[in-house]
């Protein structure tokens, strides 16, 4: 019986920490978001947050859904394989606008735009086709001479 | 501008090419402070655990001050950390959902259990005695604090003693391995990254706690100097001797582990020894070799080592103790430094560099690195006041030396 | 526009259903998409790589990615035959704007495209200390940013650098492999923005899908195989000399 009077403090001791234990226990229950774990040791809930972000590039399909003719065109030409937006940029808000015609796209500035992949340069691909800007055409924009849908000058892209 | 073969290119402190993510440093001289507080408390607490569990009686005058400098020194470790972090506020989920495979998620815990389960735990029996009779004859306004860390037990009679004497004991055995996880799970955060060469290393947590070893025990003894000589008291020269001597032979190992590191990494010669030589002769240049490696580890173990052969007067042994502890804390800094900024002056693509831009006065700059570091110091003077180590010599009592 | 009325008969309705899941904002809009059918992945083309930067603009543009950060990044090599170890690589402002014109010489060039690789054994999620980093069901690491501590171990321990900590949001940040279009049926941006289908998004799980055939015909590699990661992003005619 002396043994817990002298040792007295050493279970007061011990009793803060179950009790801090409890606390912790109890709160951890409320803190702990319900789909933590759900999937694995993360917030499950985070996967559908994620999925659930808006969107800035309508995705080509969606654009060929309206423009037939364009694609119709495009598709027997040089540029079949080049998405409507890897020129045109995002155009989501277009696409999805009640009226798409009150949301215009801004049209690519082509003395810029096609200099991005088809000025030459040692270090692009041997095959694919590059031309130095001054040389070719010394400065106009691309479009005076080529169509950006079919750019192909033999095959009928020449303006 | 075509760039010739060989010819580097300094753009925004960028030499060669670095992954473009790479450039900014993440981890800052805040986390180089932390494992460096951290090692001090490892130390201190080692040096404290030589007099209560290996009995060597010569270093019983700095067992208290150990311990105090200890717990200084563990009240301000989170505090890099929280600066460090981008939220803070969500720190706690370290407790709610720690990730068992991050070491770094069981900061949390062991912390936790470090400084209640060990370091409060120890100091508070190991003092209760004093604080039982404080808390009756203290001035008015500290009576309440010294009643609180009772828990409401007056039971300060022989057996009482004789039990905490007992437990002190335990808690101390117990502690020399929760020092070493304390501040051995730091090394192993860095040597379990394979991405970085430079820190991935399974002697890395044994090079931690080695050089934590030294910087605690030499930050113990120089605080014990100073503040002796500050209460106008005569140093114990044989404690100190001691002290040096331990230092001495703790140094010899983590000097050898810090060449098994180098010579290793010399002789496999890998694909990152290219990159990570270049760094350690340009960059890391006065950092690591001139400071960590010559000032602050070969000149105190060549001091030390003097004073271990040589009969010295004791002028001259103190003024080498001094010194050599002085390089030493520096050193050890220098080594912190040299793993948590040197992994990151390097691009992973061995093929360039960035360098470091220490800021002055953002939430992770110089003057915060140099704030949290004298703050334990104002910690322990507030603990010594509270719970004085020693007696000064007109009381009638003694309670500890 | 000439489109004669038959054709908007026919097309219309296939526009509003494409139209329906771009305006999807929540999951339950895609509810056909189980993510035990997917397992994500990506493939490469080196040799189709021209390096115009597009794949890095429309990822900054769809992902909001800020300035100086990149989600994803093309690097260009050049690589003599008498010094393969020693490669001369630029990547400025990670290839957005395209690179400088290089002039021939005897050394060769590429470009490469890199991203998150959307490890199966990925470093990074095994360090994260709460959870806030994952990989997905179906193949996809993800980043939880309403959790994340903003402690940046997991941008440490990615061996090929693609991680950062943004810079408003202080938590971490990487490719989600355009998590929020894929589970629409849609490619992600990079892909979608390629001229020249250098990028492919992929479904290993998809048996219809043209990687399997691909896998079989071309020799591929992954970026620092050594790591052992578990790297999902394939690469077409990766040359040894890449880092």
């Amino acid at each position: 019986m002396s043994f817990f009077k002298d040792a007295g403090h050493l279970f007061r001791f011990a009793g803060l920490f179950v009790l801090a234990f409890l606390v912790f226990l109890v709160v951890r229950h409320f803190v702990v978001p319900k789909s933590f774990g759900e999937y694995g040791h993360y917030r499950g809930a985070s996967i559908g947050e994620i999925a659930a972000h808006p969107i800035k590039f309508a995705g080509h399909q969606t654009c060929e859904g309206c423009h037939v003719d364009v694609l119709d065109v495009k598709s027997k030409g040089k540029h079949a394989h080049v998405n409507c937006e890897a020129c045109h940029g995002p155009q989501v808000k277009h696409a999805t606008a009640d009226d798409p015609s009150t949301v215009k796209p801004v049209l690519p500035d082509t003395a810029v735009l096609c200099a991005r992949c088809h000025t030459a340069s040692a270090a692009k691909p041997k095959g694919f086709p590059q031309v130095d800007p001054a040389d070719h055409s010394n400065g106009m924009p691309c479009d005076t001479c080529h169509k950006p849908h079919s750019p192909g000058m033999d095959a009928g892209g020449a303006k | 501008m075509q760039l010739a073969f060989g010819q580097v290119r300094l753009m925004n402190g960028v030499e060669g090419f670095m992954y473009p993510n790479e450039v900014g440093l993440q981890w800052s001289v805040l986390i180089v402070l932390y494992p460096f507080i951290t090692g001090l408390v490892a130390g201190a607490f080692i040096l404290a655990s030589l007099e209560r569990v290996f009995r060597v009686e010569a270093v019983k005058p700095t067992y208290r001050l150990a311990l105090l400098t200890a717990l200084a020194f563990l009240l301000v470790a989170p505090l890099p950390l929280q600066l460090h972090l981008g939220h803070p506020e969500r720190s706690p989920e370290m407790y709610f959902t720690p990730h068992s495979t991050s070491a770094m998620a069981m900061f949390g815990y062991v912390y936790l259990w470090y400084l209640m389960a060990v370091l409060v735990l120890e100091i508070w029996l190991d003092y209760r005695r004093d604080i039982v009779l404080f808390s009756q004859s203290a001035p008015k306004l500290t009576r309440w604090i010294y009643k609180l860390m009772t828990l409401g037990s007056n039971n300060i009679g022989p057996r009482s003693l004789a039990i905490d004497e007992r437990v002190g004991w335990i808690v101390t055995l117990i502690g020399i391995p929760s020092a070493f996880l304390l501040h051995g799970y730091v090394g192993f955060i860095f040597g379990s990254i394979k991405a970085n060469p430079w820190w991935s290393s399974p002697l890395m947590p044994v090079v931690f706690i080695f050089s934590a070893m030294v910087s605690g025990i030499a930050g113990v003894m120089l605080l014990y100097m100073v503040i002796t000589k500050l209460r106008k008291q005569t140093i114990d020269m044989r404690c100190v001797d001691t002290i040096a001597m331990y230092l001495f032979y703790i140094f010899i190992i983590d000097f050898s582990l810090e060449m098994l590191d180098l010579i290793h990494r010399v002789y496999e010669a890998d694909e990152s020894f290219r990159s990570l030589n270049f760094l350690v002769h340009t960059q890391l240049y006065i950092p690591h070799i001139v400071i960590q490696i010559f000032l602050g580890t070969l000149t105190p173990i060549v001091l030390l080592g003097i004073t271990q052969v040589m009969k010295l007067r004791e002028i001259v042994r103190k003024r080498i103790y001094v010194v050599a502890g002085c390089l030493t804390m520096i050193g050890i800094f220098a080594m912190r430094w040299n793993v948590v900024i040197g992994g990151q002056l390097f691009s992973k693509s061995f093929l360039g560099y960035t360098t470091y831009k220490m800021a002055l006065v953002t939430r992770e700059g110089l003057l915060v690195a140099i704030f949290l570091t004298i703050l334990p110091l104002f910690f322990l003077w507030a603990l010594i006041k509270l719970l004085p180590p020693w007696t000064e010599p007109s009381a009638h009592q003694a309670a500890g030396d | 526009m000439n489109i004669n009325r038959r054709r908007i008969l026919i097309l219309l309705p296939a526009a509003a259903i494409a139209w329906k899941s771009v305006l999807a904002g929540t999951p339950e809009e895609s509810p056909n998409y189980k993510m035990s059918d997917h397992w994500w992945s990506m493939l490469i083309d080196i040799p189709k790589c021209i390096g115009c930067g597009n794949c890095v603009r429309a990822c900054a543009a769809e992902n909001d990615v800020p300035d100086g950060n990149f989600r994803t990044w093309v690097e260009r090599y050049h690589v003599s035959d008498e010094n393969m170890t020693e490669p001369e690589v630029i990547s400025p402002d990670g290839g957005k704007e395209g690179f400088p014109v290089a002039t021939a010489d005897a050394a060769k060039y590429f470009f490469v495209p890199k991203m998150c690789n959307h490890c199966a054994d990925s470093p990074c999620t095994q360090v994260c200390p709460v959870g806030a980093t994952f990989i997905s069901p179906d193949g996809v690491v993800l980043v939880d940013q309403k959790y994340c501590l903003g402690c940046a171990y997991c941008v440490q321990a990615c061996p090929y650098g693609c991680r950062y900590i943004h810079p408003e949001k202080k938590v971490a940040d990487k490719c989600t492999l355009c998590y929020h279009r894929i589970t629409k049926g849609l490619t992600t941006a990079c892909c979608e923005a390629c001229p020249t289908g250098a990028r492919q998004l992929a479904d290993l799980k998809d048996p219809k899908d043209p990687i399997h055939e691909f896998l079989k015909t071309h020799s591929v590699q992954i970026l620092k195989p050594q790591m052992a990661t578990g790297a999902k992003v394939f690469y077409n005619d990766l040359d040894g000399s890449v880092r």
